[in-house]
């Protein structure tokens, strides 16, 4: 019986039901030193001096370090995969320290202390004299000539700029009849909030270092803090346990090199707990972008020509850098049909935290600004949004000759008529058209959105997987990928009972990822895992399956051709009959007298595809036009993730995206005050992450073309729900009241200025 | 951990008031939903507390023998919601108290903390303006009484004097006898926020339920310290009920209110804000007052 | 000098005495004295709610919470809930059943908040069991299959968001 494409419970479910789940906090001895860090209160200058005299008087201040103590070696922080090319290697711009602080709140100094209340009350007595300079905290500011200057390596603080262009623009725009809307669109900074905050701490092991955080990736912070620490990478453990989430700023080694140097410098067990305003403040954020889109179109709405230009704000340090915006630029070039486009994307950096992955990636940000558009365009049209998106949207066969993806099936157009069904939106769209004049208005709106599936060819996708039978027929898996909340260690084990022809309860999927331990995974990111280490996993189940039924040749006589592993039992491919159990045969074998093994398998795989992951969002809001606000009343996504491995934990990560972007709608936006450049609303009250009182029931729907490249037809799910929800809401709330909003959040001040500049008000 | 200096634990009313005078920098420690947060910032790190969580005298509501409503001000924001005697007299009162934060930070704080502490925004301070309430405060001379009104002195400020503190809040008989009220919160999320605007208005009407006899408005977030919208109280103090009035007093009190730009929100936002509220707290006002007497 | 406090409560079931610092918080308790791991520490200010635990059958916040005040009060965590033999208790069930658990830091303090619910022995609306939970964040589960489990394990009954599916 296959367990894929099943709703089993999740395998770490009772135990984290129970509170009995062990995170990095609940592991770390009791004994270990606290290091605090001290972050600079201006947004941009040059540390001169360091005083920690008075600091070092409190009692049980161990240690303290600065700036001008750590190593000059800078290393990259991004979680991606090492390239051995120069040319494609992340940019290494960041010291454990920083001399050169340029944002409000740079480490430039950690206070190690025996307790939490000495590291704290040393930090806030270490004193800097600063040299202050200039900052600026907009991308575009930061553009202009004689703007203060963030890295000296960049004196324009472009961090990169792509062009690409397809297509005869000339000829295209010169058509005559067509019309044009050219508009800017913008995005704003928002922060993870993965309710564990990031964490490590590391300590010395037969002279290597190990270091226990809460990370997506630890094969790669293993790199990364032998690249910092000057170790040879062996000489670095990294333990990754359950963590209270990642959404991507688990995707970069934050805070783990500093940590494990700290541990190399004292031979003791040192913690690094960052705090909730920490993590707002110092961590990663999503990237703000600007966009300029103009779109040539015919009467008809037929999209001629297309022009993107994007602004993202990369905040001081490089971290995953232009990666983000550039992947905006695919999802613009391949979204709509036209017969030209063109796009220039640039990454700036700025005196804000540091911008790094955030889940779905920048496409959330780019479609915030096409789908916008989109219906800026059907508005101007009198036009249906859904039709003037099923008239332009890829057509299906469309081929990237990049990634090599192929747009198999008509996903769009399934997921759109199956979201339209569920919301009546044909109707709905004509009733709320009819003229509203009182304070309360209902508008429905939509959006789709381009994805895809891990990051080939752009990085490796090396996957490992070990598979380790024990002689009662159970088995161990051990794989580099990693669980973060998601449910990859269910959707794992789910894809290994299949491919070894176990039964699912028998599969025990180590969770805690160990580098001396387990093979190498880039880890999670990407939404790739399920596609990627699902192959890997495959592969290892079919070696494992063979050794299985070679063991069983040998143990009964029959020939290996002939048999087949189903359900735990080895069976008689012709006749179905059982030979014997997996369980009897590997006892028999590991305690063989004349050939003992223990069967196992271990593989990796490098995946070379990629797949497109398509969906849609339908929303209806009820404006209340005096009050400055809008509620969302019904909301669904409907995606094509492929084949299902588990659908009710696909509906989990559905649900969670679509919280997500609803925030990032509605409420969700980092401020920073002009004069100073200190974030304004850093904690879990001043930044409006939804409560349960903010949005409506979740709804959601799949459509399950499979894909070919996956063994079990599977592609991305991970990110791509939170992609459309911000910009299908803005939509509604233009046809409720007529007004465009293009600036998000939608938050009611922002819908004050927008209403009093329309007349509504 | 946090960063106490010394934590002194009162055993009785009188306890804490020589308490108070023993350690004359100690601050009031009630529920500590405000005050520990400060420490754990840092704003005040190192700092002396004497806790009165543990009088449990200064908790619970009841009616006295004046048919005055007399309020602990350690009862819990959760307790002042679901309270019977608060139901039936000034129900806003808990419907206020029931906008604060999250269930579990009202099962913590308190309501004599969230007007001792100052903030603008206490959700349940612009309802005991608005409903004339008087503050009880016990020091070393013996109990005082103050207004609402009086106690704050600024932003962040209240007369809470050295050796003092708040032991009762009492609302006479004739602050709230026939009054109907509504409160308003408008925040950016429908839980665990603080007020962008609070508006708390009351009425009581005529004996024919054609004017309004008295009507009470007062408001959080609109000046720095909770106020009252005394001007338009005035002006609005017998007025003819019409479906033009509410618009016409929400108008009355922006002279009234005096809104500051925060990064949080624009002085004109919460003035338009403030206006919309109005309008709405008072039509609902008027509606319960005559749905009550109609019965 | 260290000031302290002896105290006396009863936690999961079990009455204890123990001689507390007076600046430690009930999270700094459950956690360092006794190992009470589920008590998570998400943002130590009372908005997250990854600490919640009951103290005399109410949940709060364990963060702002003085080790001190525990003194003659009844405390639970989630360790100290048991389903019969052994086996999950009826709202651990449910979350496990209704794929209500993501990463799973929050659902500690969440299913404190649901003993509470189920405690006080009544039916919730959808709106009202929202309003209950607005305490706890959640990044991970939109708080739907929350929802629905609570529907299951408070109201006996499916959830009405079961409709919804596709």
């Amino acid at each position: 019986m296959s367990v894929t494409g099943k709703s089993v419970p999740r395998v770490d479910a009772p135990d984290k039901s129970r509170g009995r789940a062990r995170y990095t906090a609940d592991l770390c001895p009791k004994d270990a030193l606290i290091i605090r860090l001290v972050r600079s209160e201006i947004a941009h200058g040059r540390i001169l001096s360091v005083d920690t005299s008075e600091a070092e008087r409190v009692p049980g201040v161990v240690r303290i370090f600065t700036c001008f103590d750590v190593p000059d070696r800078p290393f990259p922080t991004a979680g991606h995969p090492w390239s051995c090319d120069p040319a494609h290697q992340d940019i290494a711009d960041r010291l454990l320290l920083e001399k050169h602080v340029r944002y409000y709140g740079d480490e430039f100094a950690a206070v190690v202390a025996e307790t939490e209340l000495a590291a704290a009350q040393a930090a806030r007595l270490v004193r800097a004299e600063y040299e202050e300079y200039p900052f600026v905290l907009d991308q575009q500011e930061a553009m202009q000539p004689g703007a203060p200057v963030v890295h000296d390596a960049y004196p324009d603080n472009v961090l990169k700029h792509t062009h690409g262009q397809s297509g005869d623009w000339e000829e295209a725009v010169s058509e005559p009849g067509l019309l044009c809307l050219d508009k800017w669109y913008e995005t704003v900074p928002v922060q993870h909030c993965h309710i564990e905050n990031p964490i490590c701490y590391a300590y010395m092991e037969q002279g290597r270092v190990v270091v226990v955080t809460s990370t997506q990736i630890p094969h790669i912070v293993r790199r990364v803090v032998g690249q910092a620490l000057g170790l040879p990478w062996g000489k670095v453990r990294i333990i990754k346990p359950y963590i209270g989430g990642g959404f991507g700023n688990k995707q970069d080694a934050l805070y783990e090199p500093l940590c494990a140097w700290i541990a190399t410098q004292l031979d003791r067990t040192v913690l690094l707990d960052l705090s909730r305003e920490e993590t707002f403040g110092c961590t990663r954020v999503r990237h703000g972008i600007r966009f300029r889109l103009a779109t040539w179109f015919r009467p008809d709405g037929t999209f001629v020509a297309r022009k993107m230009e994007s602004y993202a704000q990369q905040g001081v340090y490089a971290s995953h850098g232009h990666s983000i915006a550039a992947k905006g630029t695919s999802a613009f070039a391949q979204l709509y049909r036209c017969k030209a486009w063109e796009y220039d994307a640039r990454t700036i950096f700025t005196n804000t935290p540091t911008a790094g992955a955030m889940r779905a990636y920048g496409i959330p940000q780019v479609t915030f600004a096409m789908e916008s558009h989109c219906d800026d365009i059907a508005h101007m049209l009198n036009m249906d949004p859904m039709e003037l998106r099923l008239k332009n949207i890829m057509e299906q066969g469309y081929t990237d000759a990049f990634t090599g993806n192929v747009n198999r099936w008509p996903s769009h157009e399934q997921c759109m008529e199956k979201g339209a069904a569920r919301l009546d939106w044909a109707a709905r769209r004509a009733l709320y058209n009819e003229p509203q004049t009182g304070p309360v208005r209902r508008g429905i709106g939509m959006s789709v959105f381009w994805y895809n599936t891990g990051v080939y060819p752009i990085s490796l996708e090396l996957s490992g997987c070990r598979m380790i039978l024990n002689q009662d027929g159970s088995l161990q898996m051990f794989c580099g990928e990693t669980e973060i909340g998601q449910g990859a260690d269910t959707a794992f084990a789910q894809m290994a009972a299949d491919s070894v022809g176990l039964r699912f309860e028998d599969i025990h999927v180590i969770s805690t990822q160990d580098t001396d331990v387990h093979p190498y995974g880039s880890g999670a990111y990407a939404s790739r895992q399920t596609y990627v280490a699902g192959m890997a996993i495959h592969k290892t189940g079919l070696a494992l399956r063979a050794r299985i039924l070679k063991a069983a040749e040998e143990q009964c006589g029959v020939p290996a051709e002939e048999l087949d592993v189903r359900d735990g039992l080895v069976i008689g491919k012709a006749s179905g009959d059982t030979l014997i159990s997996v369980a009897d045969l590997a006892e028999a074998v590991l305690y063989s007298l004349d050939h003992a093994e223990q069967l196992s398998a271990e593989e990796t795989n490098q995946c070379r595809s990629n797949a497109y992951s398509f969906g849609c969002c339908f929303a209806e809001v009820e404006a209340d036009v005096p009050l400055c606000r809008a509620q969302v009343t019904r909301i669904i996504n409907v995606h094509d993730a492929g084949r299902l491995i588990n659908p009710a934990l696909a509906e989990g990560q559905v649900h969670g995206g679509m919280s997500m972007a609803i925030g990032y709608g509605m409420g969700e936006q980092m401020l920073f005050d002009p004069a100073t450049g200190k974030l304004l609303n850093g904690n879990l009250l001043d930044y409006k992450l939804s409560t349960a009182m903010d949005h409506p029931c979740l709804e959601s729907a799949f459509v399950e073309n499979p894909e070919p490249t996956s063994p079990f037809g599977v592609k991305a799910l991970g990110e791509p729900p939170a992609v459309p929800a911000a910009s299908a809401i803005r939509n509604a709330i233009l046809q409720a009241t007529g007004v465009p909003v293009d600036r998000l959040p939608l938050t009611p001040p922002t819908l004050f200025g927008r209403f009093r500049e329309e007349g509504l008000l | 951990m946090f960063d106490i200096k010394a934590l002194y634990e009162a055993q009785s009313i009188s306890d804490a008031v020589r308490l108070l005078e023993e350690h004359p920098k100690a601050r009031i420690l009630a529920g500590g939903s405000d005050v520990l947060i400060k420490i754990r910032e840092g704003r005040m790190a190192g700092c002396e507390l004497v806790s009165i969580y543990g009088l449990d005298e200064l908790r619970g509501v009841s009616l006295d023998d004046t048919d005055a409503l007399r309020v602990g001000p350690l009862t819990s924001f959760s307790a002042l919601e679901n309270d019977p005697l608060i139901r039936q007299y000034i129900c806003v009162l808990g419907q206020a108290a029931g906008t604060v934060g999250g269930p579990q930070v009202r099962n913590i704080g308190t309501v004599g903390g969230n007007v001792c502490n100052g903030v603008p925004s206490a959700d349940t301070a612009s309802t005991l303006l608005a409903w004339d309430a008087q503050l009880e405060l016990t020091g070393p001379g013996g109990m005082r009484r103050s207004t609402v009104e009086e106690f704050y002195l600024g932003p962040g400020r209240t007369d809470v004097r050295p050796g003092e503190l708040l032991t009762c809040i009492v609302f006479p008989r004739e602050s709230y006898e026939n009054y109907f009220g509504w409160y308003i919160k408008y925040s950016m999320r429908n839980a665990m926020d603080i007020a962008t605007l609070g508006c708390s208005v009351n009425v009581k009407l005529s004996a024919d339920g054609k004017h309004l006899e008295d009507v009470r408005a007062a408001y959080g977030v609109a000046a720095p310290t909770p106020i009252r919208a005394k001007k338009a109280e005035e002006a609005f103090r017998g007025a003819e009920i019409t479906p033009e009035l509410p618009k016409l007093f929400a108008e009355a009190i922006q002279a009234d209110i005096c809104p500051r730009t925060s990064w949080r929100a624009p002085e004109d936002f919460r003035r338009h804000i403030a206006g919309e509220l109005t309008m709405r707290a008072l039509q609902e006002c008027i509606r319960l007052a005559g749905e009550r007497s109609t019965k | 000098m260290m000031q302290t406090k002896t105290i006396r409560f009863r936690l999961n079931g079990v009455e204890r005495e123990e001689t507390v610092d007076v600046r430690a918080s009930l999270t700094d308790m459950l956690r360092n004295d006794y190992s009470l791991t589920s008590v998570k520490k998400g943002c130590e200010v009372g908005e997250c709610g990854a600490c919640a635990v009951l103290i005399d059958g109410q949940c709060f916040n364990s963060c702002i919470y003085l080790a001190i005040w525990a003194d003659g009060k009844d405390i639970l965590t989630v360790e100290g809930l048991k389903g019969e033999n052994g086996a999950l208790h009826p709202i651990q069930q449910a979350f496990v059943d209704e794929a209500a658990i993501q990463c799973g830091f929050c659902t500690p303090g969440i299913i404190m908040t649901a003993l509470e619910l189920l405690n006080r022995g009544k039916k919730y609306t959808m709106e009202e069991l929202r309003r209950e939970i607005s305490g706890h964040l959640c990044r991970c589960t939109g708080y739907e299959n929350i929802l629905r489990a609570l529907e299951r394990a408070l109201n006996g009954a499916p959830s009405s968001h079961d409709a919804n599916r596709d």
